[in-house]
């Protein structure tokens, strides 16, 4: 199966170089950020996590989103999704990793990272998030590693590669709802002390998650000889009309709560974010943004005759991943550190190094998924698709 | 053997980086440091150890500076008693260093020809910073 | 099972893991059989603080003094500041309290903040190493070897007491103090309530050095001590209470 990785197209090596070069670009930014400290960072003792931790939190939703072709095929005997549940897999393991770089990028002293295993704590959420992120990882590496070679060898994957799909299907839920609990329980943190936080967190993850796989399907198509059948798409879709459409719902219930019951220190953060506050308003035009790309995408689709035409399907499955990494990816971390413990305003936006960084670590996730799925699409060219 | 071409290249890279701690010192030969005890502080002293015998202090000093470490940060005590029953004060700045005043000359030769970097000083004082 | 290359690879990959094992003992044991003693007796105890604000006026004797001792870096970058106890506002200090027809005197008056040692810490709940945590007699303490710098700590504390070394502290450490460390870059710091101190029987050093005798100093438990008086004598706050939290530092305002 390896073998395919090494063979293609000049246009495939000319995308893994691409991707090499943000690597180290990246890398050079990180040892620039290691030899000086995270002061090259917006980051200060007001706002003390920033653009790593926000986009940490998004990929692990994209992860959990596996599920959602996962589920439906071997709960539901969903047949449409069986050609794609690897690509969900691949997809898993590429964000995961990701959420893992970000952590160790964020960590003021990364060669210690192994102390919270080694001085293991049960009552800090941060452990369990480890816990459950290399769980998940292992897992998908497991199930979508097994299942492409029985593919490859036109067998039947082994009974205890599908116990762990079964195992797989709560365990995606149970990494976006222990992230959600790392912010959801601190005590003075208004904007994340809210009881939907692991329910919006899933919700805002399976809308975007599958939005990029959708995305992806789409390219594969168009570059390569692996066709999505558009049923798989269009019950894709479905899904993400119903996971966007209770994302929204969910951000006006925080809206009604805030502001209706007109506590200042739950209206701050959302003043704050969305019309700014006390002339303080960096983040406004990425909420307008938000709002907006959020808007037409909903209207893309729940209209179905926008939702089944793949251009505006596209354009809506990429407004859905832009507005929500957006919202969860950057505003929701910094808006919880806004207003500070003084109910003082101190802003924050990522500098040039924290963007090098971030890019870096997208290449490499977008390095992980292009080999996973150069091999899958070799193997299934072989085997002429054949389902199981 | 299939992609002879691909495999032995990054094999052969795969060997040379992890023996690189190996052939990276030949050649380098070192003389074994002599430990220098010659200090003001040392000399002044009636009786000339220090707080455990050198032998064990040679084997197991970093263990014990770990162990001072938990027992004065986490479990709050300040005052250690040898085996010979004399009580310190558990500070590597304030007592070893008092005696040891020769940093460069006592734990950093050792360190560096054992090829070992302890990164004790980036925060405790030791002499020049 | 059949010893082909992949059960090969498989076998000596467990076998690493065990070997690596086999080392993990180690880590915890103890060296020597030696006795560990303490200065002065912390069995029982559970400090506490009592600043009087009306006697606290424009001076920073207590500041200086702590972040003389300690090692504090004076970081220019006012957002990456490190600091163990400095003085905020009423309104920055009691944020669920004040209101906009205060008194002038109050508006103005400068009030010492610090860790608040709290008996309920979100902090110590929150690190994922133990890195911080709750000794016996109420301290919170830190222990920067152990300290990964992920800064979920600062995310739970309601009260802003946690600074984050962003960059290398010595370079701002104008006078060194040669009797007590530094930190380094990329951990976490705040104020210890000088547990240096306690443990010699010595009162923490802002409690020293205010003029004023502004800050009381005192074991919670003990009904007859300096801090137990003055809250049954006194109208006094705590920051922020209704996070359940429990501060060890109390305000007469």
């Amino acid at each position: 199966m390896i073998e395919h990785i090494f063979r293609g197209s000049k246009k495939y090596w000319m995308w893994l170089s691409f991707l090499l070069i943000m690597i180290a670009a990246g890398f050079g930014a990180y040892l620039y950020q290691f030899t000086y400290g995270l002061t090259v960072t917006g980051m200060g003792r007001d706002v003390s996590w920033g653009l790593y931790i926000g986009q940490f939190t998004f990929f692990v939703g994209v992860a959990a989103s596996a599920v959602m072709v996962v589920l439906p095929y071997y709960l539901h005997n969903v047949k449409d999704f069986g050609r794609i549940t690897v690509f969900g897999e691949f997809l898993a393991i590429a964000a995961v990793t990701m959420c893992m770089l970000f952590i160790v990028v964020d960590l003021g002293r990364p060669e210690r990272v192994l102390n919270v295993l080694i001085m293991a704590t049960p009552h800090s959420i941060m452990f369990w998030d480890m816990v459950v992120l290399s769980g998940y990882l292992l897992l998908n590496l497991l199930i979508g590693w097994n299942m492409l070679e029985a593919e490859y060898n036109a067998i039947e994957p082994a009974k205890w590669v599908k116990n762990l799909v079964y195992l797989s299907i709560p365990w995606a839920v149970s990494i976006h709802t222990v992230t959600a609990f790392l912010i959801a329980g601190l005590p003075g943190r208004h904007y994340w002390l809210t009881s939907i936080m692991a329910a919006r967190f899933l919700a805002s993850a399976f809308a975007s998650g599958p939005s990029l796989l959708i995305l992806l399907m789409l390219v594969l198509k168009k570059y390569t000889g692996f066709k999505t059948e558009e049923k798989a798409i269009h019950k894709l879709s479905l899904i993400i009309t119903y996971a966007m459409t209770i994302s929204i719902f969910f951000i006006v219930l925080e809206f009604f709560t805030a502001f209706y019951s007109q506590i200042p220190t739950h209206m701050h953060s959302l003043e704050y974010l969305f019309f700014g506050l006390e002339g303080h308003g960096v983040l406004v035009p990425f909420m307008v943004i938000f709002a907006v790309l959020a808007l037409v995408a909903l209207i893309l689709l729940l209209n179905p005759k926008t939702r089944k035409n793949q251009k505006y399907l596209a354009i809506a499955c990429s407004f859905v991943f832009v507005s929500m990494m957006i919202e969860k990816g950057l505003a929701l971390i910094v808006g919880g550190f806004i207003p500070n413990a003084f109910e003082t305003i101190t802003e924050y936006l990522p500098t040039v190094t924290e963007l090098l960084i971030t890019m870096g670590i997208w290449a490499i996730g977008g390095l992980i998924l292009t080999v996973f799925y150069k091999m899958a699409i070799g193997v299934k060219e072989q085997t002429g698709g054949a389902e199981f | 053997m299939y992609d002879k071409k691909i495999i032995i290249p990054i094999l052969a890279v795969i060997v040379v980086v992890l023996t690189y701690p190996i052939w990276s010192l030949f050649g380098k030969g070192a003389a074994a440091p002599e430990l220098d005890l010659n200090t003001p502080e040392i000399q002044a002293l009636a009786e000339k150890e220090c707080i455990e015998d050198t032998e064990f202090m040679r084997s197991n000093h970093m263990e014990l500076l770990n162990e001072w470490r938990i027992k004065s940060v986490r479990e709050g005590t300040n005052v250690y008693v040898a085996s010979d029953g004399q009580e310190y004060e558990m500070s590597l700045q304030n007592t070893c260093l008092s005696c040891h005043s020769n940093k460069e000359n006592f734990c950093d030769s050792c360190h560096s020809y054992a090829e070992v970097n302890p990164d004790c000083w980036d925060c405790h004082v030791g002499g020049e910073l | 099972m059949k010893m082909d290359r992949r059960n090969f690879i498989r076998m000596c990959g467990l076998g690493l893991l065990g070997l690596g094992a086999t080392k993990a003992d180690k880590i915890f044991a103890d060296v020597t059989k030696s006795k560990y003693l303490r200065t002065a007796s912390l069995q029982g105890k559970r400090w506490a603080m009592v600043i009087d604000s009306r006697k606290c006026n424009d001076c920073d004797d207590c500041v200086a003094a702590c972040h003389k001792v300690h090692n504090v870096p004076d970081i220019n970058k006012k957002e990456q500041e490190v600091k163990w106890i400095w003085k905020e506002g009423f309104h920055g200090t009691f944020p669920d309290l004040g209101h906009q027809y205060m008194t002038e005197k109050l508006e103005k008056r400068l009030f010492p903040i610090l860790c608040n040692h709290c008996d309920n810490p979100a902090c110590v709940r929150v690190c994922p190493t133990k890195a911080t945590f709750k000794r016996e007699d109420g301290v919170i303490m830190m222990d920067y070897h152990r300290c990964i710098g992920c800064r979920y700590c600062m995310a739970g504390c309601p009260y802003g007491a946690r600074s984050f070394n962003f960059q290398d502290p010595r370079p701002y450490i104008k006078n060194m103090n040669n009797e007590y460390p530094t930190r380094t870059k990329g951990v976490v710091e705040k104020c210890n309530f000088c547990a240096e101190l306690l443990v010699k029987g010595e009162l923490p050093l802002c409690v020293q050095a205010c003029k004023k005798g502004a800050i009381t100093f005192g074991d919670l438990n003990d009904p007859a001590s300096p801090v137990r008086k003055i809250l049954e004598n006194e109208a006094t706050i705590q920051r922020k209470p209704s996070l359940g939290t429990y501060p060890s530092v109390y305000y007469i305002v």
